[in-house]
């Protein structure tokens, strides 16, 4: 049985190997090619699949095929940037109410309602994004913060056409509701560790509630808190088909302003996958495996972080919720 | 506390200081309810997105609803039922049960009762970076290990093991968790009747913890259920029944025609991706009140159920 089970937990590295391995292989004769421009271009341009082929760095290429990935990788940390802040206060005053206000059987439904939001499949949120909130936020919301905002330079980028309900401020918010729960849930976990001699130490000073929370609650699990945000943070840059609904998948253009078209890279991967196959050259194939091991280092590099901060304040045991699915 | 500290140079007589010391207690009252009122706020926010989504899904797809959905398949032009769909997620679903449920409870089991520390925090460090990965990225691997190397083609074998390794992380942890919970009494009881260690762990150590398990494989099904991105280009799509046929077969599943029929210009596919999203919902609904049973039987069988 040791032998069996220590198999098995092999197989999760041996998978994250796998993964990495394939990435490179795919990656790796395309990187040369790309160079930096892969990260300071804006053009994502195939190329011309009837012409000969042209040889580059020693690779085959369709002749013109020339691909930037910087306005995939400002959509990604943009619409990442508008979900966290919307779902972070959300997320920490629900888990300060659930755990200090709430009668059991309350705080037991908004649980309810956590869950509920971190397993609606992504592609229903994207659907719902697609057909409800985009035409919402075009009639009601972009037009209200476009005309009344300040005509100076922060605030520029919220001005401007409201476009047509599919772009950035729409990825944002459905990223912020899919990010929602994980961040809540784990705060709420964290805050129930919180010791109790410490809280009612606090109390007998006479501080009110709100202030024990600022000197006893946030500051015990300031770490964690920050890990669970980060953990959120990995999911909103990750997430695919919710966005790829969304944003427009509009290649080749950074946002102009919050309501523009934008894509992200892992939007682009799931909706270029199906080009790139008919490239007979396999370079972006290759291309779309480099962009994947950038989501992968950005996305991993927050996980990371974000583990090793929820680990070091609480037992480990964190994240009752799925994978937000 | 920086705003405690009361000015002490000033003259003030008992009076005054009294009158301070009202006026600040009612400032602090006033920012404790406008700090717990806003808190409130965004905990009553978190029921308008979950309230507009059902509504707006369920609306919609019980709009145009057919029960012949249920048993039709999807036709060449997009209109049809969705039978294939709901058999091919089944499938695709039970298959990632049994594999991931396999390697991730055993694995769990290693962590909990067989690994030292360092061999541990390896397997756990690697389990959860796997967690981060995204699905797309999981996606296009199988897409060009499985599908393409391996000469697979789109099939059932390729979507089982790209939603395996998804899922396996979540269930190494929740087995693991599961164990750990289960009082060390039950342990040193079994050493002292002289059970094998492995005896012991199948028959009385692990029984407490079937509860636990059985929650992280629910959440096993919720994703592999509501995915997408890793099953496009590893199962594909068939307007036909799936076959038990492992590989060189595509496989239908509900979070395609979501995806693919809600841009299509025809009412049918229209209808159809309303249907499928209803219907991936209410799975999801029963998997939440499934999993809620099993945390309240759980919670009967504990004693750690004190605290906030």
């Amino acid at each position: 049985m040791r032998w069996t089970t220590r198999i098995a937990a092999v197989l999760p590295g041996l998978a994250l190997v796998a993964v990495v391995v394939v990435l490179a292989i795919e990656a790796l004769p395309v990187i040369p090619v790309n160079g930096l421009h892969f990260f300071t271009s804006s053009t994502w341009n195939p190329g011309n699949s009837y012409s000969p082929t042209v040889v580059s760095h020693g690779v085959q290429m369709p002749a013109g095929a020339s691909y930037g990935a910087l306005p995939l990788i400002t959509g990604t940390l943009e619409s990442s940037a508008i979900a966290m802040i919307i779902a972070v206060p959300v997320a920490l005053g629900t888990a300060l109410v659930v755990v200090d206000k709430l009668p059991r059987r309350l705080s037991s439904a908004v649980g309810m309602f956590l869950e509920m939001l971190a397993g609606i499949p992504s592609v229903v949120f994207g659907l719902w994004g697609a057909l409800t909130l985009g035409p919402f936020l075009v009639h009601h919301v972009s037009p209200f913060i476009a005309s009344h905002v300040p005509d100076v330079p922060p605030f520029r980028f919220l001005k401007g056409p409201v476009g047509s309900g599919e772009g950035l401020l729409a990825s944002g918010v459905v990223l912020g509701i899919m990010v929602l729960p994980i961040v809540a849930a784990t705060t709420r976990d964290l805050l129930r560790q919180v010791p109790r001699g410490t809280r009612e130490g606090a109390f007998a000073l006479g501080m009110t509630d709100a202030e024990v929370v600022r000197a006893v609650d946030l500051r015990w699990i300031r770490s964690g808190f920050v890990g669970a945000c980060i953990l959120g943070l990995g999911r909103a840059l990750g997430e695919t088909m919710a966005v790829a609904m969304v944003s427009g998948a509009v290649l080749g253009a950074n946002p102009a302003n919050l309501y523009a078209t934008m894509t992200t890279i892992a939007a682009t991967i799931v909706s270029q996958l199906d080009y790139a196959l008919s490239d007979a050259t396999g370079f972006a194939l290759g291309t779309l495996a480099e962009a994947g091991l950038l989501l992968m280092v950005i996305s991993l590099g927050a996980n990371v972080i974000a583990r090793f901060l929820v680990r070091r304040s609480s037992t480990g045991t964190a994240l009752p919720v799925g994978r937000g699915i | 506390m920086s705003d405690a500290s009361v000015p002490i140079g000033l003259p003030a007589g008992r009076a005054g200081s009294g009158l301070v010391a009202a006026g600040r207690m009612a400032r602090r009252r006033l920012v404790n309810r406008l700090l717990w009122g806003i808190a409130g706020l965004m905990t009553a926010s978190v029921g308008i997105p979950v309230a507009w989504v059902l509504a707006g899904v369920v609306r919609k797809g019980v709009a145009g609803w057919r029960w012949s959905v249920l048993t039709t398949t999807t036709t060449s032009a997009n209109g049809g039922g969705l039978a294939n769909a709901i058999v091919g997620t089944t499938l695709i679903v039970a298959g990632v049960v049994v594999i991931a449920g396999g390697v991730g409870v055993a694995g769990g089991v290693y962590l909990a009762e067989f690994s030292g520390a360092r061999q541990g925090s390896i397997v756990r460090g690697a389990s959860e970076v796997l967690a981060g990965v995204p699905s797309i990225v999981l996606g296009y691997v199988g897409y060009v290990a499985l599908v393409y190397h391996f000469h697979w083609g789109f099939s059932l074998l390729a979507a089982w093991i790209v939603l395996s390794v998804l899922c396996v992380p979540y269930i190494v942890k929740t087995t693991e968790v599961a164990l750990r919970n289960v009082p060390t009494a039950y342990r040193d009881g079994s050493e002292a009747l002289g059970m094998p260690t492995s005896y012991a762990l199948r028959r009385v150590v692990l029984r407490p913890a079937l509860p636990g398990i059985a929650t992280g494989l629910i959440v096993a099904v919720a994703i592999a259920l509501g995915e997408t991105a890793p099953l496009l280009y590893t199962a594909s799509w068939s307007d036909r029944f799936p076959t038990t046929q492992l590989t060189h077969a595509n496989v239908p599943f509900l979070t395609y025609p979501v995806w693919t029929f809600y841009n299509l210009p025809s009412a049918s596919a229209h209808r159809l991706a309303a249907e499928a999203a209803l219907i991936l919902i209410v799975m999801v609904v029963v998997l939440i009140v499934l999993s809620r049973i099993v945390v309240a039987r759980t919670q009967r069988h504990t004693e750690n159920s004190s605290g906030r």
